[in-house]
C-alpha cells in the first residue's frame, strides 16, 4: 500500500519532467545556474530513488518470505562487522560524488563579480523597491490591482478568473537579456527574501544588511515570484515580475522611465 | 512538607505497601514515575489535538485560493502556535511520557532518580501552555512570527510578546530537568547486571537525548531572553545599527533547532528499535553499532545548523561546511535503517498495530530523510528554501516519523499499562487510515512547492489548486482517523487480560513484571541478565 | 559506576512543593509579562510569584533536608543528587554559552561585516559608509549615544581578585569539613560568601559609574548589550550563590554535615567554582581583550 502509493506518485514525477504545464518538478529556468541547480537537483533525486528501490525492496522481501504465517523460522544473528563496515562505506562514497557538483555550483551561484547591471533592491512591508544603480531608475512594485481587489475575503470575486492571481504587480523588474545582473538585497523593516523560481534566484533582504546575488537570463520572457521569508501578515502578497527583454528593448525602457514615463514597463 | 516526613516515617521500613492516594492530590503531587508518565501522555495527546485542530485551520483555508475563513494575521497565528504545540507539547512531552513509564521498568530501577523534581517537571508544562494558548485571545492577537521567532518580525507581536517568551523559557526549564532526570535515572539507578551496553535501545536514544536536551534548551533561553531584552530594555542583539545582527538570531536559534529535531527523532528510533525485533522474533541487528550511529548523528547535529539559513548571505566557506557536514548525517541514519531492515531479514514476523506502526515508521522517515538530504545540497535548497517541499519534509519526519512512533509505542507498551489487550481491529484500522491519509496529506507538498508555493501563506495562485485541495481533504481524513486513537484508549480496558509478556517475541525487563505494571515496580534489583538471554 | 545496597532508594510519597512551584511560576511569568505591556497590577502579579517560588524553595529545601538529616537517604540517592547538580550546572554553563556565542559572533562575524569585511562591501558602501569596525562598539548607528568603556583593571580587577579568592576559601573550607576542623570550615565559609557579597557590592557600584560617568548602558549598541547581559547574569547567579553559601553557613553551625556525607555543601562550593570559572571568561573576553 505505502509502496504503491510512494512509486505511484514518483511515477507522476516523471510524467512530470514530460509535460510542462503540470508543474510538479522544479522548473528548469531560464539562466545556466538555475538549469545546473535543476540538474542537481534530480541528481540527488535520482540518487534517492535508486537507493529507495534497493533499501525499500530488500525490506519487501523480507515482509514477505519472513512472515511467521508463511512458516518462517527466526534467524539468530545479529551482527555482522562486514555487512555494516559495507553499508557506512557506499553511502559515504555516494555523498562524495554528490557533493563535488554540489559545491561547483555553489562556489559559481557566489561569484558576484563584473556584473554588466547592478539594482538595488529594498523590501517594504509588503512592496519591493527597486533601484538601477547606474541608470538612475528606481521604482516601487507591489502586488497588481486585480488582485488586490480579489484577495479579500468576502471579495466577491472568483480568483479562479484573476489572471496570474497573487503573481502580478503593477511596476516589473525590467532586465536585459543576456546581461549579468547583479542584485543588491537589503531591507527596510523585517526580513524579506527575494525569490525567482526561473532564475534560481533567492535571498534574503535583510534589514541592515546587504546581500550580494546574480543572474544572467538567456531567454526573453516574464518570470514570476514571490516573497519568500514570514514579513507579518501579507507576506503572500508581495509577488516579484522579472521581465526580460532583448538589450535595445532595454534601453528604450530606462529612457522611458528617465523621461518619466510611468507605467510603460507593464504596457511592454 | 510535613506530610512528606511523616509518610517517609510510616514508610520507613517498606514503601511498597503503599498505593496511590485518592483523589485529584493523586496527580497533583504525584513522585510515581507511572502516574506521571500517564500525566505526560494524556496531556500530549490534548495537545496533539490543539495543535492539530490548528493545522486543520491552516489546511481549511488553503483548500481552495482565495481567503474564505480567517483573516492572514490570524493565519500565520496558527502557523505559529501550531508548530509550537505540536513541537514542545506534543511530541517532546510524548517521549517524556513514555520514558517515564518505560525507563525504570527497562533498567529494574524502583521509579525516577528525582521523583519531586518530576513532578514539577510535569506540572511546568500545563503552566507553560496555558500561558501560550492565552495569548490567542490578547490584544494583537497570538504570536504570528513562525515558529522560529526571528527578529525583526516576532518584535512586531502585541500583548502577546512577553508570554510567548515566558512561555518557552517555561517549556525548556521543563525539559532540562526532565533530562536531567533521565540522565539520573539511567546512569545512576541500572539493576546489577544492566550494563551500559546490555541497556535497550530506547534507554540509549534517551539518554542521548537527554544529553542534546540539556545542551541546547539553555541556548534556546539565551535566545528569546535576548529577543526580550531588545524589545524592552534597549539591547541590540539583532539591530545592526547597533552592531548586532538579525541573522544572529537565526544561528543562535538553529544551534538550538537542529539538535532539537533529533531530539524528537532519537526517542522514536528507540521506540522502532524495541517493537521491530519483538514482532520480527529475532534480537536487535547491531546493537552497539546503533549505539553508536546514535551518538553520531547527535554530535553531527550540533554542526549542521546553518543548512537552515543557505539564503541569509553566509561566507562561501561557511555554506561549504555546513553543507558538507549535514550531508554526513546521511550515513549513521542509514546505519539505523539498514539495521531495523537486516533485524526483520529471515525473521519470522508478524504484523501486529505497533509493528505496523512500526514499519510504516522506516519507510515514510526514510522518504523524509531522503528529502532531508535533497535540502543539503545548497544550490538546490535556494529553490527549496521556504517552500511546501520543506513543509513536506519535516511532515515526513515528524508525523509518519516521531508520531507513528509514538503510535507504535502506546501499541505496544498499552497491555502493560492497562493489563489488558486493545481491540486489534481497530487499532489496524487505525493504522491503515492514518497511514493512507498522511500521505494523501504531506505527499503533494513535495509537488506544490517544486512548483514554487511559499509556505506560510495564507492563499496562493490559482495554479497550485489542485494538490492543496488533495492535501487538505488528506489532513481532515488523517485528523479523524486519530479519533480511532481515542476510541482504543477508551476502550482500552475492556480488551481480555494481558499477560506479563503480552507479545510472544517480547524481551526485556519491562515484560517479566506483571500486567498492568504494578504501582511500584521492583523491590529487590532485579537481575538483568534473564531478559538479556531471552533471545538465546 | 552503581551504587547498590539492600536499603531501597528512597522515594517521597507525593509532595506538594513542585505544585506549589509551578502556581509560583505561573504568577511570576504573568506577572513580569504584564508588567511589561504596561499593566501596572502585573507588578505585584510578578511580586506575589516571587514570594510563592521563595516560600517553595524554602518548603521544599527543608523537607530535603529533614529528610537527609533523619538519614532517610542512602549513597545512591546521594549519587543521583550529585549527577542531578552536576547536569543543572552544565545546563546554566549552555546559557551563557549562548550569550558568549553572541559576543564572538559580534565581534567576529557581524561587525567586521558591517565594516565591509568578507561578503559584505556592499553592506559598508551602500547602508553604513564610514563606519569602521573596531571592539568595543557600539554599532554604525551610534545606539546609546557617546559612551566609555568600562577599563579592565580597576574594579573588575579587584573583582576578578575576590572571586578568584573566594573560590580558594570555599575549598579551604570543604578540606576543613572533610578533617572535621568545624571552626575552621565556619570561618573560611564566612569568608567565602562575605567575598561573595562583596563582589556583588562592588559590580552595583560599578554599574553606577558606567551609568552616571561613562555613558555605558544597556542601550550601548552591542558593546553595552553584551556587556551588562553577561555581567549581568553573572552577577545574578554570584548572587544566587552566595545566599546558598549563606544558608550552608547557618546549617553548618547547626551542626548539619559529617566528614563524608555532605552532598549540599559540595553542590554549593561546585556552583561557586563554576560562578568563578564564568567570571574568568567574562573577564577576558568582556573586560580585557
Ligand atoms: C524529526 C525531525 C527531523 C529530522 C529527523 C530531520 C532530518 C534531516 N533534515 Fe530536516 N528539518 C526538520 C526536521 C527534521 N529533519 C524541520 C522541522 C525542518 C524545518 C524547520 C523550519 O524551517 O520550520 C527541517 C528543515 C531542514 C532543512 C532546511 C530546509 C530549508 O529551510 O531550506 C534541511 C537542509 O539541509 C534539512 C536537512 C535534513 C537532513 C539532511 C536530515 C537527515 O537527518 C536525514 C537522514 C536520513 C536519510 C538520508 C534517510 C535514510 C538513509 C539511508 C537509507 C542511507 C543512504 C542514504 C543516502 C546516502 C542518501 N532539514
Ligand atoms: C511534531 C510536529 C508537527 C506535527 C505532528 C504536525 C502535524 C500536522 N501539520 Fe504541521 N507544522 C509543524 C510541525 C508539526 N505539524 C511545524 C514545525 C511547522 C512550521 C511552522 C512555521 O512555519 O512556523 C508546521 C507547519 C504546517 C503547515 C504549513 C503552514 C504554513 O506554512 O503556513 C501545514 C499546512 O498544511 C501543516 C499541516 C499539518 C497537519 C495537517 C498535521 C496533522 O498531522 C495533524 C493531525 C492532527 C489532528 C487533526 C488532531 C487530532 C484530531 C482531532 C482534533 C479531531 C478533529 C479533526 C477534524 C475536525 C478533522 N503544518
Ligand atoms: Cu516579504 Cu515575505
Ligand atoms: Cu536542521
Amino acid at each position: 500500500m505505502i509502496r504503491k502509493s510512494f512509486w505511484g506518485l514518483v511515477g507522476l514525477v516523471m510524467a512530470s519532467t514530460a509535460s510542462a504545464e503540470w508543474a510538479l518538478n522544479m522548473p528548469k529556468g531560464v539562466t545556466d545556474l538555475s538549469a545546473e541547480t535543476y540538474d542537481l537537483h534530480m541528481m540527488v533525486f535520482w540518487w534517492c530513488v535508486a537507493i529507495g528501490v534497493v533499501v525499500f525492496g530488500v525490506m519487501i522481501i523480507s515482509l514477505f518470505k519472513h512472515r511467521k504465517s508463511q512458516g518462517a523460522e527466526p534467524a539468530t544473528f545479529s551482527h555482522s562487522t562486514t555487512a555494516e563496515v559495507i553499508w557506512t562505506a557506499i553511502p559515504v562514497v555516494i555523498l562524495l560524488l554528490m557533493s563535488v557538483p554540489a559545491a561547483e555550483t555553489m562556489i559559481k551561484l557566489e561569484d558576484t563579480r563584473d556584473p554588466d547591471l547592478s539594482i538595488v533592491i529594498t523590501a517594504y512591508q509588503w512592496k519591493w523597491h527597486y533601484k538601477y544603480q547606474d541608470e538612475g531608475v528606481e521604482f516601487y512594485s507591489s502586488l497588481a490591482r486585480q488582485s488586490v481587489d480579489a484577495r479579500r475575503r468576502q471579495s466577491g470575486v472568483d480568483v479562479n478568473g484573476v489572471e496570474n492571481y497573487l503573481l502580478d504587480v503593477d511596476n516589473a523588474l525590467v532586465v536585459p537579456k543576456g546581461a549579468k545582473v547583479r542584485l543588491l538585497m537589503t531591507s527596510n523593516d523585517v526580513i524579506h527574501s527575494w525569490w525567482v523560481p526561473e532564475l534560481a534566484i533567492k535571498k534574503d533582504a535583510i534589514p541592515g544588511i546587504v546581500n550580494e546575488t546574480w543572474f544572467k537570463a538567456n531567454e526573453v520572457g516574464t518570470y514570476r515570484g514571490q516573497c519568500a521569508e514570514l514579513c507579518g501578515k501579507d507576506h503572500g502578497y508581495m509577488p516579484i515580475v522579472v521581465e526580460v527583454v532583448e538589450p535595445e528593448a532595454f534601453k528604450a525602457w530606462v529612457n522611458t522611465r528617465k523621461d518619466g514615463g510611468a507605467n510603460l514597463a507593464s504596457a511592454q | 512538607m510535613t506530610a512528606t516526613t511523616v509518610d517517609t516515617n510510616a514508610a520507613d521500613h517498606d514503601d511498597h505497601d503503599h498505593g496511590p492516594t485518592k483523589g485529584i492530590g493523586r496527580w497533583l503531587f504525584s513522585t510515581n514515575h507511572k502516574d506521571i508518565g500517564t500525566m505526560y501522555l494524556i496531556f500530549s495527546l490534548l495537545m496533539f489535538f490543539i495543535g492539530g485542530s490548528m493545522a486543520m485551520v491552516i489546511r481549511s483555508e488553503l483548500a481552495v485560493p482565495g481567503l474564505q475563513f480567517v483573516h492572514p494575521e490570524f493565519f500565520n497565528s496558527m502557523t505559529t502556535m501550531h508548530a509550537l504545540i505540536m513541537v514542545f507539547g506534543a511530541v517532546m512531552p510524548a517521549f517524556v511520557g513514555l520514558a517515564n513509564w518505560m525507563i525504570p521498568l527497562m533498567i529494574g530501577a524502583p521509579d525516577m532518580a528525582l521523583p519531586r523534581m518530576n513532578n514539577w517537571s510535569f506540572w511546568i508544562l500545563p503552566i507553560a501552555f496555558g500561558i501560550l494558548l492565552s495569548t490567542l485571545l490578547m490584544p494583537g492577537g497570538a504570536p504570528a512570527g513562525g515558529w522560529t521567532m526571528y527578529p525583526p518580525l516576532v518584535l512586531q507581536t502585541g500583548d502577546a510578546f512577553p508570554f510567548l517568551i515566558f512561555s518557552v523559557h517555561l517549556m525548556g526549564l521543563s525539559s532540562i530537568m526532565g533530562a536531567i532526570n533521565v540522565i539520573v535515572t539511567i546512569i545512576n539507578m541500572r539493576a546489577p547486571d544492566m550494563t551500559l551496553l546490555k541497556m535497550p535501545m530506547f534507554v540509549w536514544t534517551w539518554l542521548i537525548t537527554a544529553y542534546l536536551l540539556i545542551a541546547v534548551m539553555p541556548v534556546l533561553a539565551g535566545a528569546v531572553t535576548m529577543l526580550l531584552t531588545d524589545q524592552f530594555f534597549g539591547t541590540s542583539f539583532f539591530l545592526a545599527a547597533g552592531g548586532g545582527d538579525p541573522v544572529m538570531f537565526q544561528h543562535i536559534f538553529w544551534f538550538f533547532g537542529h539538535p532539537e529535531v533529533y531530539i524528537m527523532i532519537l526517542p522514536a528510533f528507540g521506540v522502532v528499535s524495541e517493537i521491530i525485533p519483538t514482532f520480527a522474533r529475532k534480537k536487535l541487528f547491531g546493537h552497539d553499532s546503533m549505539v553508536y550511529a546514535a551518538s553520531c548523528i547527535a554530535f553531527l547535529s550540533f554542526i549542521v545548523w546553518a543548512h537552515h539559513m543557505f539564503t541569509v548571505g553566509m561566507p562561501l566557506t561557511g555554506q561549504l561546511f555546513f553543507m558538507f557536514a549535514t550531508m554526513l548525517i546521511a550515513v549513521p541514519t542509514g546505519v539505523k535503517i539498514f539495521n531495523w531492515i537486516a533485524t526483520m531479514w529471515r525473521g519470522s514476523m508478524t504484523f501486529e498495530t505497533p509493528m505496523l506502526f512500526s514499519l510504516a515508521f522506516v519507510f515514510l522517515f526514510t522518504i523524509g530523510g531522503f528529502s532531508g538530504l535533497m535540502l543539503a545540497i545548497q544550490p538546490a535548497d535556494v529553490q527549496y528554501h521556504d517552500t511546501y517541499f520543506v513543509v513536506a519534509h519535516f511532515h515526513y519526519v515528524l508525523v509518519p516519523g516521531s508520531v507513528f512512533a509514538i503510535m507504535a509505542g502506546a501499541y505496544y507498551w498499552l497491555p502493560k499499562w492497562t493489563g489488558h489487550m486493545y481491540n486489534e481491529k481497530i487499532g489496524k484500522l487505525h493504522f491503515w487510515t492514518s497511514t493512507i491519509f498522511v500521505n494523501l496529506t504531506f505527499f503533494p507538498m513535495h509537488f506544490l512547492g517544486l512548483a514554487g508555493m511559499p509556505r506560510r501563506i495564507p492563499d496562493y495562485s490559482t495554479q497550485f489548486t489542485d494538490f492543496n485541495t488533495i492535501a487538505s481533504v488528506g489532513a481532515i481524513g488523517f485528523g479523524l482517523s486519530q479519533l480511532i486513537f481515542v476510541w482504543v484508549l477508551l476502550t482500552a480496558k475492556k480488551g481480555e487480560t494481558a499477560t506479563d509478556r503480552v507479545w510472544e517475541g517480547s524481551h526485556g525487563l519491562e515484560w517479566t513484571v506483571p500486567s498492568p505494571a504494578p504501582w511500584h515496580t521492583f523491590t529487590t534489583p532485579p537481575k538483568a541478565r534473564i531478559a538479556n538471554e531471552s533471545f538465546e | 559506576m552503581t551504587t547498590h545496597s539492600d536499603e531501597h532508594y528512597y522515594v517521597p510519597h507525593g509532595s506538594h512543593w513542585p505544585a506549589v512551584g509551578s502556581l509560583g511560576l505561573l504568577f511570576l511569568m504573568v506577572g513580569v509579562s504584564s508588567w511589561l505591556n504596561g499593566a501596572g497590577a502585573g507588578f505585584y502579579i510578578m511580586l506575589t510569584g516571587v514570594a510563592i517560588i521563595i516560600f517553595m524553595i524554602t518548603g521544599w529545601f527543608a523537607a530535603v533536608i529533614g529528610e537527609s538529616e533523619s538519614g532517610l537517604y542512602n549513597t545512591q540517592v546521594d549519587a543521583s543528587f550529585r549527577q542531578g547538580m552536576f547536569w543543572f550546572i552544565f545546563s546554566e554553563v549552555m546559557f551563557f554559552a549562548a550569550f558568549f556565542g553572541a559576543l564572538f559572533y559580534a565581534r567576529n562575524m557581524s561587525i567586521p561585516w558591517l565594516g565591509g569585511e568578507s561578503n559584505n562591501f556592499f553592506t559598508n558602501l551602500l547602508l553604513w559608509e564610514g563606519y569602521e569596525s573596531t571592539w568595543p562598539t557600539n554599532g554604525p548607528g551610534n545606539i546609546g549615544g557617546e559612551y566609555e568603556t568600562m577599563p579592565p583593571f580597576g574594579l573588575p580587577l579587584i573583582n576578578t581578585a575576590l572571586l578568584l579568592t573566594s573560590s580558594i576559601t570555599v575549598t579551604i573550607a570543604h578540606h576543613a569539613l572533610i578533617a572535621g576542623k568545624r571552626t575552621q570550615l565556619s570561618i573560611f565559609l564566612a569568608a567565602t560568601f562575605l567575598l561573595g557579597f562583596v563582589f556583588v557590592y562592588l559590580q552595583g557600584v560599578e554599574y553606577i559609574h558606567a551609568y552616571q560617568d561613562l555613558n555605558l548602558t544597556l542601550s550601548t549598541g552591542i558593546y553595552g548589550s553584551t556587556f551588562y547581559m553577561l555581567t549581568g547574569f553573572h552577577g545574578m547567579h554570584v548572587t544566587i550563590g552566595a545566599i546558598m553559601l549563606t544558608i550552608i553557613f547557618f546549617r553548618v553551625l547547626k551542626g548539619h554535615f559529617t566528614t563524608d556525607k555532605h552532598f549540599a555543601f559540595e553542590a554549593v562550593a561546585w556552583y561557586w567554582h563554576f560562578v568563578d570559572v564564568v567570571w574568568i571568561g567574562l573577564y577576558v573576553f568582556v573586560y580585557w581583550m
